[in-house]
């Protein structure tokens, strides 16, 4: 028996050390925005059909953790989709890769179908506590919201201006849960990447204007922010390549097929 | 030459020990290196008592985490403890031995369900039925305290079977001769002799609640408020740091250690409870 | 009025009884109903495809390729330091305050929340050390995490070896360290063996620890450093993302199952042990 076990960790010692070899240039770590994560999976997806040497990895995370991974070294490129990028980023190389527009939701059977910058920036103070305040039914109303560190969070409390979130407000990790969250709960509002908005949710207009993708190319959507890939100095080897195959017409066109918006 | 090889022996696993220790010993000193001297910079005051926790303003109080986490292992203790004593009560001495030989490995294969598939259930099955008949957002500290509660049941009831089959059956038979009914023995005499142990159990049942964070995570709201019923969204410690934990830095990620070094204090103090517990039982025989 | 003590034991075997119901209807409904919905879901294909559209379709190969790399790998770690810890703590040293206080530390080491080994395997491992998300990292930390387990069970597994076992031996003239090998070890297998097992679990279904240190990319390893994601990883990503609950219960039955397959095997593989050498 105990030969056995002996053998079997002998053969996994050996596994870790053939393994341990880092084959430099080979792997390719993308990290940060949750909202463009799909987005670049399946470019990563397609990038890495298409050539052998190098393999794109794409990590979640948000996109606080993006620009931080860049900083220190865990990741070369990080996604931050954010109006105005921090202090943080001032010594990183970015360039645009996409744009994205935030979707304000709702639940299909709320009766509000447009809601006013200052309502919205009323309900997420928590000033308008009642839906009956803004034109819906005598329910309370919920707030669900992203973490601190979402790239989505933060463009949407910028735009909208002067948001003090509400402490009960409910907080999720992705935009995917919040979809999820407001899909399943009537009274409660929230605000995703409208790269993941599906039947599920209604959308609110905002100041009299639709989340469509002609209104926000007119540039009547307040809610948009554009999609950073930041890395340290200028991009070299595998992450220039990765970044000019996403800004290549077939990157692009991969990105409008699945629901953003291109760079241009 | 046997004594040379003998002496190499030791040298090897004393090294070995040392690298073991002290991995465990880095981790240790890790976070309480980086979370002591932000407590100490910081003040008490402004971190365990204050409710204001803003990071990007540089508030760093985690008292509505803090008051959560306790709300909630208490909650699920509530649940917990009595249904796994019971249930344990039940199997080890109002079941036939045959019986209670299939339903234990069961219970212990139980442990092995992925936190995350609970935390699943209490979204799509108990969050709902929540918000439906008791009001709230469903994604409450309640959700949090069942779905806590029936994830440690498996623990708290095979460690107290343990417990209970340990006592010596001498115990059960001189309380059944001086004309006691099984329950009378049961709750006179066997329950008092396993005490220690189910202690024992339900503090590592305690530990695994405060310990736990994906399933709490996906149930409790994570709002970061001070809870005022159980139906209010709340934040534990751990769902705290698992969330901002990606992207805290200087002052940010400290706070984050820091509210770790305050989980290892409460586990320690747990751990030293149980224990002193374990010791009396043994003391005892 | 005296309450006859048949009718106390009458209702307290209710009330036990009612409890005990409960709590295994509990259990097991969780158990079913997550077997009932995934179980269609799984056939060949899903456990051997690679899975398309971010999981919406296909199957989850890569992420049972990784949960069993990272999983043996965080073993073969922690294994030999933590039976090698073991064997020194109780064959090789003197029991004085020394011992206790390592006794104390693992102990309480085993009682972590793993969050809090997720967020030292992030900021050591993946962030200063400059390992980035893999296997490696997770490994390590996995490690770190169930070595505390793998000492206590293992030293007291070979605390309950008879003294008078070894006394034999060393009167037959075998050195220390042919008896821990010939005879401490093989008697104190089994609870060896349960540590092990706890921690195989453990391992399987950790998720927290897992996202921070392995990463989440979907991909069939080809080194230690690249990331993969474990099936507790994949089902929780797929529920938290609203990407598939059909795929996401096929998971959940997976990991299920092979958790229930490690048990039941290392049960089974460890009474034939313990009947091989009681013959």
């Amino acid at each position: 028996m105990l030969s056995k076990v002996c053998l079997v960790l002998g053969i996994c010692i050996s596994l870790i050390v053939c393994g341990c070899g880092r084959q430099a240039g080979t792997s390719l770590t993308v990290a940060g925005s949750t909202a463009f994560q799909p987005f670049a999976e399946k470019l990563a997806e397609q990038f890495n059909a298409r050539q052998k040497d190098s393999r794109v990895a794409v990590q979640g995370g948000g996109s606080a953790l993006g620009i931080e991974s860049v900083r220190s070294g865990a990741a070369q490129i990080g996604m931050a989709d954010l109006v105005v990028l921090p202090p943080e980023a001032k010594d990183l190389a970015n360039v645009i890769v996409a744009r994205d527009s935030i979707a304000v939701i709702v639940h299909p059977e709320n009766k509000v179908a447009s809601l006013s910058t200052t309502q919205i920036r009323q309900i997420f103070n928590g000033s308008i506590k009642n839906w009956k305040e803004a034109g819906g039914n005598d329910h309370p109303v919920r707030i669900v919201s992203r973490e601190a560190g979402s790239g989505t969070r933060a463009s949407f409390e910028q735009i909208i201006g002067d948001v003090n979130l509400l402490t009960d407000a409910i907080i999720q990790n992705s935009s995917g849960t919040i979809r999820e969250t407001v899909a399943n709960d009537k009274d409660t509002i929230g605000y995703l990447s409208h790269g993941v908005l599906n039947q599920k949710v209604k959308v609110v207009q905002v100041d009299g204007v639709d989340c469509t993708k002609d209104e926000i190319v007119a540039g009547r959507y307040k809610l948009v922010r554009p999609v950073y890939f930041l890395t340290k100095g200028e991009p070299s080897g595998a992450m220039k390549a990765f970044i000019e195959y996403v800004l290549s017409p077939e990157g692009q066109d991969t990105i409008k097929k699945n629901g953003l918006l291109p760079a241009k | 030459m046997k004594q040379i090889g003998d002496k190499i022996v030791k040298l090897g696993l004393m090294a070995i020990a040392v690298s073991a220790i002290g991995s465990l010993l880095l981790i240790a000193l890790f976070i309480f290196k980086e979370g002591v001297p932000f407590m100490a910079r910081l003040g008490l005051d402004d971190f365990l008592a204050s409710s204001d926790w803003r990071p990007e303003k540089g508030h760093y109080g985690i008292f509505p985490m803090i008051v959560a986490s306790l709300w909630v292992t208490f909650g699920a203790m509530l649940i917990g403890a009595p249904l796994g004593i019971a249930g344990a009560v039940f199997l080890s001495e109002f079941v036939p031995n045959s019986v209670m030989r299939v339903v234990k490995p069961t219970i212990e294969l139980l442990v092995g369900i992925p936190s995350v598939v609970y935390g699943f259930i209490g979204v799509i099955v108990l969050a709902p039925w929540i918000r439906l008949h008791l009001g709230g957002a469903g994604l409450s500290m309640l959700t949090a305290s069942v779905i806590l509660g029936i994830m440690i049941l498996p623990t708290v009831m095979s460690i107290s079977i343990d417990a209970f089959t340990s006592v010596p059956n001498s115990y059960r038979d001189g309380a059944l001769a001086l004309g006691a009914t099984r329950w009378q023995a049961t709750h006179m005499v066997v329950l008092k002799a396993a005490r220690s142990g189910i202690v024992a159990g339900t503090i590592l049942g305690m530990g695994r609640a405060v310990g736990e964070t994906m399933a709490v995570i996906m149930v409790s709201g994570n709002a970061v408020k001070t809870p005022h019923s159980a139906l209010d969204s709340v934040r534990t410690l751990t769902a705290n740091i698992a969330l901002e934990m990606g992207y805290a830095t200087g002052m940010h990620r400290e706070a984050l250690f820091a509210t770790g070094v305050v989980l290892f204090i409460v586990i320690m103090i747990l751990n030293a409870i149980a224990i002193t517990a374990m010791k009396k039982r043994f003391a005892k025989k | 009025m005296r309450i006859s003590p048949k009718f106390t034991q009458a209702a307290a075997v209710a009330i036990l009884g009612g409890a005990t119901f409960v709590t295994l209807a509990i259990l097991v409904f969780i158990v079913v109903f997550v077997l009932v919905k995934g179980l269609p879901v799984v056939n060949l294909d899903f456990l051997l495809k690679n899975p398309e559209e971010m999981g919406r379709a296909g199957g989850i190969f890569p992420c049972i390729v990784g949960t069993i790399v990272l999983t043996l790998v965080a073993i073969a770690l922690a294994l030999p330091l933590g039976v090698g810890t073991a064997i020194y703590l109780s064959e090789y040293s003197v029991e004085n305050r020394f011992t206790r206080i390592i006794r104390f530390g693992t102990d309480c080491l085993a009682g972590i929340p793993s969050i809090i080994f997720g967020l030292f395997g992030f900021i050591f491992f993946v962030t200063t050390l400059k390992m980035g998300w893999g296997i490696l990292p997770g490994a390590l930390s996995l490690a770190i995490m169930v070595l505390p387990t793998i000492i206590r069970t293992s030293e007291e597994a070979m605390k309950a070896v008879p003294q008078s076992y070894r006394e034999v031996s060393c009167s037959l003239g075998a050195t220390r360290w042919a008896t821990v090998l010939k005879v401490v070890l093989p008697n104190a297998l089994p609870g060896i063996m349960t540590g092990v097992m706890l921690s195989v679990g453990r391992s399987i279904e950790e998720t927290a620890v897992v996202i921070f240190t392995a990463g989440q990319v979907l991909q069939l390893p080809t080194s230690m450093f690249d990331s993969v994601r474990t099936m507790a990883v994949h089902f929780y990503i797929l529920v938290r993302e609203g990407i598939s609950n059909e795929n996401a219960y096929g998971t959940a039955a997976v990991l299920i199952i092979s958790v229930l397959l490690v048990n039941t095997l290392s049960y089974w593989m460890m009474n034939r042990y313990i009947a091989r050498r009681t013959k």
